[in-house]
């Protein structure tokens, strides 16, 4: 039985002023997978992942998250939208007048009617979940990289929400954290059946975590398809990444 | 929610949307024991089912309840998401008042040593600077110059000008009820030379270029170029705060003695249109009054008033922390130091020259 798509882009075309970014890129996002954004620096990923949450306004294409149009949708319904997605942005993106806990806290007090005392349970949880227990009470700028970048994930975690998209979770994140990011990933996925949407170029993660591949090129959809495929597909920009972890 | 037999039985979903309304269930029925919650039909939790969870385990804990019937799949979710396990965290402990105060003490003498030493480093490397034009970026005197004085002229002159007229068409009212209008060129003269000139000014430079050096400093402090500069051997002061103190001393003579001349330049219109005074009656009586001394006094002040401004801008800037929250925090916190210490030095000058 053919799965349906939880995210669905079609014909998107993102532009800067007169510069084209993606050109007629159209991908379905399926339940309960991990795709994986690849692609070299420039390629239009991040801008990619932008449109879909339209933090960007796509020049021309449609999208449509939970079978919903969104490209035309009113604010109001498209943050109804925007509560079941949580994102993991390249920077952390913490805010730094507030303490980590407290930016844990907020979409759960802006989203939720939950009382207090099950707000800070779950934020304990969630920040012990990404190894940040004894950091609740710091300010952002007390952390460092990676642990603005977990405390984030907290962050973007802290719904449950059914869409998690991480933009290079594992970028300056050591090895031994880095896979302990991904198997996080993978816990969250079994257990909350999250739909996850990756952009990384760390190939080890790649091979640890990915169920689907999305590669981009120039603005363009270069492959899409399972991780096995990708492996054996002859595209030659595709075939030497995964060769050598490199793009040519 | 049910209580039967002292079993707790759970409902199929436990999630964000319901988990309020069953605590609000559960307080009713606190007082009842509950030695067993039935996750039997249970078929679906997230995170905040579990803190749910947790906190059954907490009102029931009198009789330490046991989850039973929860499946394998289920029970992960609990395992994972439950705090029950995380160690507990302890408040950090308050002072008493005497520790306070102690602590602030210590911070306040800690923060005024690292001024004090800012002050010694700047007037060293801007007397050095003078000679020596090496670590500093070429034009960046003059490009500091145009910033700190062309671009804030207008804003002064207007400023001194509705300040002159006010000042002159509030005391011409006054004297005009003695007969004594000519008095309004001395007092415009005194006040404007020795005082209002220097004052606004500095109170405008304050504002705008005090605010404008601490938070680029302060930026450049929280984007690492301060140690950018470091690691390059190039210091920081002698760099970006030398030629701003060079720029704010070569202009500041220039900005009151603009601010005074169209501030009583101002308080003559006033005393043309209202007072019924000429021209040249009212300019022979300022040249009258007015003492060299009263000018030297006026433009050395406002030298010291400009030094602290930099001074204070610098100060916070490099002692910046966090990000954009950072920077905000401490450019407000230089325009309030720097307005202070201006009126503070303003009225150590008074004491000194007319007590």
């Amino acid at each position: 039985m053919k799965k349906e798509a939880i995210i669905s882009v079609k014909n998107l075309v993102a532009k800067y002023g007169e510069a084209t970014v993606l050109s007629d890129v159209t991908v379905d996002i399926f339940p309960q997978e991990i795709t994986v954004i690849l692609g070299g620096s420039g390629c239009g990923k991040t801008t990619f992942i932008k449109n879909i949450l339209r933090l960007y306004q796509p020049y021309s294409g449609s999208i449509s998250i939970f079978g919903k149009e969104v490209t035309q949708m009113d604010e109001v319904e498209f943050d109804s939208i925007l509560s079941r997605i949580g994102m993991l942005f390249q920077n952390g993106a913490l805010l730094n007048s507030i303490s980590v806990a407290e930016n844990v806290s907020i979409p759960l007090e802006q989203h939720t009617d939950l009382p207090r005392t099950i707000i800070d349970k779950i934020i304990r949880v969630k920040l012990d979940l990404v190894n940040l227990g004894k950091a609740e009470n710091l300010s952002p700028s007390e952390l460092s990289g990676g642990m603005k970048k977990r405390a984030a994930l907290a962050r973007a975690i802290a719904l449950d929400p059914d869409i998690l998209v991480c933009d290079e979770p594992s970028a300056g994140l050591d090895p031994l954290t880095s896979a302990a990011l991904d198997n996080l990933i993978l816990k969250l996925k079994k257990l909350l059946k999250m739909t996850i949407i990756i952009v990384t170029h760390e190939l080890a993660s790649i091979h640890r975590i990915a169920d689907r591949i999305i590669f981009l090129d120039q603005g363009k959809v270069l492959f899409t398809g399972t991780l096995k495929e990708a492996k054996k597909t002859k595209i030659p920009e595709v075939e030497t990444f995964f060769r050598v972890g490199k793009f040519e | 929610m049910i209580i039967k037999n002292k079993t707790l039985i759970l409902p199929q979903k436990l999630d964000k949307s319901n988990i309020t309304g069953f605590l609000k269930e559960i307080a009713l029925q606190k007082s009842e024991i509950v030695e067993e919650i039935d996750a039997g039909n249970l078929e679906m939790i997230d995170s905040a089912g579990v803190a749910f969870l947790d906190k059954l385990m907490e009102i029931f804990t009198a009789h330490s309840p046991q989850i039973i019937n929860l499946n394998s799949e289920l029970e992960q979710s609990y395992q994972t998401f439950s705090s029950l396990e995380l160690p507990i965290q302890l408040k950090a402990k308050q002072g008493n008042i005497f520790i306070l105060l102690g602590e602030n003490f210590y911070a306040w003498l800690e923060s005024s040593k690292q001024a004090f030493y800012l002050l010694a480093d700047i007037f060293y490397w801007s007397f050095v600077g003078v000679f020596n034009k090496k670590g500093q970026r070429k034009g960046s005197v003059t490009q500091q110059g145009l910033l700190i004085g062309a671009d804030a002229l207008p804003i002064i002159l207007l400023l001194s000008f509705i300040l002159g007229l006010i000042l002159a068409l509030q005391s011409a009212a006054q004297l005009r009820q003695f007969g004594a209008n000519i008095f309004v060129a001395d007092l415009m003269a005194i006040s404007m030379v020795t005082e209002m000139g220097p004052i606004l000014t500095a109170i405008i430079l304050a504002g705008r270029s005090g605010s404008a050096i601490a938070s680029e400093i302060a930026t450049m402090k929280v984007t690492e170029e301060i140690d950018a500069l470091k690691m390059m051997a190039i210091n920081p002061i002698r760099y970006v705060v030398v030629p701003k103190f060079h720029a704010i001393t070569l202009v500041i003579p220039l900005l009151v003695t603009a601010s005074t001349l169209i501030g009583i330049f101002g308080g003559l219109i006033i005393a043309v249109t209202y007072l019924d005074l000429s021209t040249v009656v009212f300019f022979n009586r300022v040249f009258e009054v007015l003492t060299l001394r009263d000018a030297l006094i006026g433009i050395g002040k406002s030298y010291f008033f400009a030094w602290v401004i930099v001074i204070i801008g610098s100060y916070y800037g490099f002692n910046a922390e966090g990000g954009a929250e950072g920077v905000g925090k401490v450019t407000t916190q230089s325009v309030v130091a720097s307005i202070f210490w201006v009126i503070i030095l303003d009225a150590l000058s008074s004491m000194i020259f007319y007590f």
